[in-house]
């Protein structure tokens, strides 16, 4: 059941980023290209996207998932250096090809070898990760 | 073209849809990157099964439409160099932060999450910035 609802929620999310215009990277980085051509297309997608998810939160509080489990934990409010580096390498990343993960891999089916190699090149990234990651964790703080 | 804000609003309805599902009834939040980074890097083990379930939709979904719709184009661009530098990235980076768009952007700003909102700032930043440099100073992209 878990699984069969996941598939379904995979799909949605697909649907949604294919019709929304962001498996194709010239929308995305229309929207980062605030100097240029710029595309709104973006803000549109997310606010969509939001407000249903907003409602699905408020809906959280003593209460228990459906199919049993719990809600995940309220969110840290720690804002440390890695979410900063992690975010800014990201958006870097995200405004040099105009991919995410989520359109990664809803465009696998379409997106030629250039969608593949990028693919690999991001499972790669993700692989390397834990180790920048103890890092950082390893240098103390600034200050 | 004028329709394509219509489409983002859609879309993104979906995407956003989708998401509450996914809290509502698995008590899970859709992230891409946490759910592909789990199944990398072992941290998401205990739950392989329901992260390899939503990916399979993820990807068959829109590769099906796509198909009905006579194919979708992704203007990705054709330098490998650049593409690999960006895929590398994207991996890199929201392993590091935790989170991409759908997770910190989606599912971190609909509850008002602080991290959410940070992160979202500064990818976007460092993104604009990319293209600003990219784009139109060096003209790689």
């Amino acid at each position: 059941m878990r699984n069969l609802c996941a598939f379904l929620v995979g799909g949605l999310f697909g649907a949604g980023l294919l019709l929304s215009g962001m498996t194709d990277t010239r929308k995305v980085q229309g929207w980062l290209d605030l100097f240029g051509d710029w595309d709104p297309t973006l803000a549109f997608v997310m606010g969509g996207a939001i407000i249903p998810m907003a409602i699905a939160w408020r809906l959280v509080p003593n209460r228990a998932p459906i199919l049993g489990g719990t809600f995940p934990s309220p969110p840290d409010p720690k804002v440390g250096r890695k979410l900063v580096i992690g975010s800014v390498l990201f958006g870097m990343g995200w405004g040099l090809s105009g991919l995410c993960p989520g359109p990664a891999v809803a465009s696998l089916g379409f997106g030629g070898m250039g969608g593949l190699i990028f693919m690999v090149a991001m499972l790669c990234g993700m692989l390397l990760a834990p180790v920048l990651r103890n890092r950082l964790d390893a240098v103390p703080a600034a200050g | 073209m004028q329709t394509d804000w219509i489409w983002g609003l859609f879309g993104g309805g979906l995407i956003g849809t989708a998401a509450a599902i996914f809290l509502l009834v698995n008590g899970r939040i859709m992230g891409a990157s946490g759910i592909i980074g789990g199944l990398v890097d072992g941290t998401g083990r205990n739950t392989a099964q329901e992260r390899i379930a939503l990916l399979a939709g993820l990807f068959l979904v829109p590769a099906a439409l796509a198909a009905l719709m006579g194919g979708a184009e992704t203007h990705l661009t054709p330098s490998i160099l650049v593409i690999v530098a960006g895929g590398l990235l994207v991996g890199i980076g929201t392993r590091i932060a935790n989170g991409c768009t759908s997770g910190h952007g989606v599912c971190g700003i609909s509850r008002m999450s602080l991290r959410g909102i940070v992160a979202t700032v500064f990818y976007i930043g460092a993104g604009a910035v990319t293209v600003v440099v990219f784009k139109h100073m060096l003209g790689v992209i």
